[in-house]
């Protein structure tokens, strides 16, 4: 029994708690090709190759595997199958040699013991077999660059039978001599007959290395098309353009003098010379694709992380944060994207939540007042329209909308004069979305300057008096209210 | 009592989930009170109350530590040190008062010194004061020349010795108020709220503009000053200052505080807890020198029990939910 094709995934769906991940997603790969994966940040690419691997269930749909139906019932079975999924976090033991990682669970035939000279023979064959044989089997993981590490994660994944290997935003680490290596083994590899699902958000490399591209949107198919038959910019009308709903409020601010303006800032090796500005009562938002920097230059500026150079110019005045205690002193706030790990405290009373910055308004002689601090918190939670049942409850007792403006709640306490939204409604149903949004455009009116740092496109282009779209730690363009289309912005984003 | 409790059963089990540690205490007692006679007389009790008085004082350092999520190994040695300072500053002619305060001021610098490792250069916590540890009491066989120091019988042996109203022994009311200052602070201070918050999410608090540097210094600094204290308290009894004093006390600290309800990893702590905790161990230690078990077997019996007191305690805690 031959088949054309390696993989044929036909009407995948997957829910994950009510939400719809994937709809109806069709993917098929041949052999001896290289597939792209593209859509934009939340369409489903990750999941769909979850499903693959084995690691997420699907709940309707057909999986074959070189023509024959298969359930794929655990990240087992699809190893066994020959998929093989490669992660941007690479699983290699940094303290062991390449060769050990290689044949990690296989290191001896005979009774636990290695014989080291057959083990870093058969490294050496494979890697050579490849087109690395300059990497030394003996060599510690930790010694080699990522791109090379990328490669033995590869080889291992090939020595053990490998049929379609996937590969999720494997250069978004790599320098543009690592690229090309990599796309010579690739190449090599399909070659030989066996199948690559290249998953990027990058459109050229698409381009320069895969065969045949699948869009998808939404966790829906757009669309199978061949490399050479489509154009970049019409990848690109694929991977946006959806009808705008009306979950945006209406916003009236006025907009006042300049608040923060940011010069050639550099910051490691995510911000590089990135220089905007923003006044009173503006709402600027900050696109890209992930890993961008955007959230980067955001911590650079409010002294979460160092500052290589540049200036920070704030109500006309250069400053320059050691740490947030100061950005916070001066008036600044910065809601993180990652809630749970920077901007709640779980396993903490709501109400310490809400007057964390705030303690000193609800204390004397720093003896906190329960009685100021309970009202405090309440009114501002009203203000939030947050939904609790006890203000002594733990904040990890709230829905993800609620902790959101649980979040939220302790910048309001504070009196901030520019608020850093990063990815403000991530996790947030849409309830909840439309609510923190009126509160966004609440604060603009009231005369804050906002930072909104958003991945998807609707909310940006919505909520946004401008924007400026990153890419690689760079701004890579800025558009006024007119300009702001799906079009525009990701064309920015792909560096077209 | 748990208002949500629909019936009997859900009020007994909220009942046990809320006060397991003091439940754990009474089991203790009625244990105690059954199984010897001379334990509940009152020399026995004032002489527990004034043998443990130390203990909880250096347990309350500890607990601050613990509550921003680190630890402090070398608490023991402080009240080495601490003892054998009082001592020496004592027989050098300084006023008793003077000398208490001079030592707990070494105390708290030390403490400094080991936060500043701990918050800006980032160490382990358990690296430093396991270092410090050594060091301190190192500097305890240094001072003392390896040989107990004897003070004079009108000077620091007073505080031990002697009684409130004839009757309360003046060790156990400085405790009373160490564990009022702490409880007072843990619940009802800035400084209280944001050493907990530390230990439950350092990122945020440090993300909210706290300087938690500040705080993680400040913990250790005052859990130095602690033990010192404990040190002073601990040559008050004897009059006599050694390096030998507060061998493994920082194991029965960390336990105090545990079976008090501590987190380890930070976020959660409760003075007067804690004191139950001290109270536990200090029970369970008394009762077998009434029934003269051998030093020996009573180690294995103490440690079983916390093991036990603590498996209690994480099978009776509310389940954390999945988030």
């Amino acid at each position: 029994m031959d088949s054309e094709y390696l993989v044929e995934m036909d009407n995948i769906s997957k829910h994950f708690s009510g939400v719809k991940a994937l709809n109806n997603m069709n993917f098929h790969l041949k052999k001896g090709e290289i597939h792209a994966l593209i859509g934009e940040n939340g369409a489903g690419k990750s999941t769909l190759m979850n499903i693959l691997s084995g690691a997420f269930q699907y709940d309707s749909g057909c999986i074959k595997i070189e023509g024959q139906v298969r359930k794929i019932t655990s990240p087992k079975v699809s190893r066994e199958l020959g998929i093989s999924v490669i992660h941007q976090e690479l699983m290699l033991a940094p303290h062991l040699s390449v060769a050990e990682n290689i044949f990690i669970d296989r290191l001896s035939s005979n009774g636990g013991i290695i014989d080291w000279k057959k083990l870093t023979k058969d490294a050496n064959e494979i890697l050579t077999k490849l087109g690395f044989g300059d990497i030394n089997p003996s060599a510690k993981i930790m010694d080699l660059s990522v791109a090379y590490q990328q490669v033995v994660e590869i080889c291992k994944s090939l020595s053990r039978n490998v049929k379609i290997l996937v590969l999720d935003e494997p250069t978004a680490v790599l320098t543009f001599n690592e690229i090309q290596k990599l796309f010579v083994l690739l190449k090599n590899i399909r070659d030989q007959g066996m199948g690559v699902v290249y998953i990027s958000h990058r459109l050229e490399e698409v381009f320069d290395l895969c065969d045949s591209i699948t869009v998808m949107k939404d966790g829906c198919y757009v669309g199978n098309y061949m490399a050479n038959d489509i154009t970049k910019d019409k990848l690109i009308e694929k991977m946006v353009g959806r009808e705008l709903t009306t979950l945006f409020p209406k916003r009236n601010a006025a907009i006042g003098e300049t608040v923060l303006e940011v010069k050639n800032l550099n910051a490691g090796r995510m911000v590089k010379d990135v220089s905007f500005s923003i006044k009173k009562g503006e709402v600027v938002g900050f696109s890209g694709l992930v890993g961008a920097g955007r959230t980067e230059t955001m911590r650079a500026i409010f002294g979460a992380d160092k500052r290589d150079s540049g200036t920070v110019v704030y109500f006309g005045k250069e400053v320059t944060f050691k740490s947030p205690y100061g950005a916070v002193k001066e008036g600044i706030g910065l809601l993180p994207e990652d809630r749970k790990q920077q901007g709640i405290l779980l396993e903490m009373p709501i109400v310490h939540n809400v007057t964390l910055t705030a303690l000193k308004k609800v204390s004397k002689a720093s003896v906190i007042h329960r009685k100021a601090d309970e009202t405090l918190a309440k009114r501002i939670l009203k203000e939030l329209s947050a939904k609790y049942h006890e203000l002594s409850d733990n904040a990890s007792s709230l829905s993800g909308g609620n902790q959101q403006k649980v979040a939220l709640s302790k910048w309001l306490a504070a009196n901030c004069k520019l608020m850093i939204f990063d990815e403000p409604t991530r996790g947030v149903d849409v309830g909840a979305k439309s609510e923190i949004y009126k509160i966004i455009n609440d604060l603009a009116e009231s005369g804050i300057a906002i930072i909104m740092i958003s991945s998807e496109m609707e909310e940006i282009i919505n909520m946004s008096d401008r924007i400026y779209v990153m890419r690689q730690g760079r701004i890579t363009g800025e558009l006024p209210k007119e300009e702001l289309k799906d079009v525009n912005i990701m064309k920015l984003c792909v560096g077209e | 009592m748990n208002s949500d409790a629909k019936n009997s059963n859900g009020l007994v089990t909220g009942f046990i989930k809320k006060y397991n540690t003091y439940i754990m205490l009474a089991v203790c007692l009625i244990v105690c009170m059954s199984i010897s006679p001379d334990f509940l007389t009152p020399i026995n009790l004032l002489n527990i109350s004034r043998q443990y008085a130390g203990l909880t004082v250096v347990s309350m350092g500890m607990l601050m530590v613990i509550a921003t999520g680190g630890i402090d190994l070398s608490v023991g040695s402080y009240v080495a040190c601490g003892s054998v300072v009082a001592a020496l500053l004592i027989n050098a002619g300084l006023g008793l008062i003077p000398a208490i305060l001079v030592d707990v001021a070494l105390g708290l610098v030390c403490g400094m010194l080991t936060g500043v490792l701990v918050a800006k250069f980032k160490m382990p916590a358990f690296i430093v004061t396991m270092a410090m540890m050594t060091i301190v009491r190192g500097a305890a066989f240094i001072l003392s020349d390896g040989s107990p120091i004897k003070t004079p019988s009108n000077t620091i042996s007073q505080i031990g010795q002697n009684n409130v109203f004839q009757i309360i022994p003046i060790l156990f009311v400085l405790a009373l108020i160490v564990v009022a200052i702490f409880s007072f602070i843990l619940n009802h201070t800035s400084f209280g709220r944001i050493v907990l918050a530390t230990g439950s999410n350092q990122s945020c608090v440090r993300m909210s503009g706290i300087r938690v540097d500040f705080f993680l210094i400040a913990v250790y600094a005052i859990s130095g000053m602690c033990a010192t204290l404990g040190g002073v308290m601990a040559a008050s009894r004897t009059g006599i200052g050694t390096p030998l004093y507060g061998e493994g006390l920082e194991l029965d600290a960390i336990a105090a505080c545990v079976i008090g309800g501590a987190s380890l990893s930070g976020g959660v702590g409760s003075a007067v807890k804690t004191v139950v905790g001290v109270l536990v161990l200090a029970l369970i230690s008394n009762i077998m020198n009434l029934l003269s078990v051998p030093s020996y077997p009573q180690d294995v019996i103490k440690g079983l029990i916390i093991i036990a007191s603590v498996l209690l305690q994480i099978f009776t805690s509310p389940k954390k939910e999945a988030a």
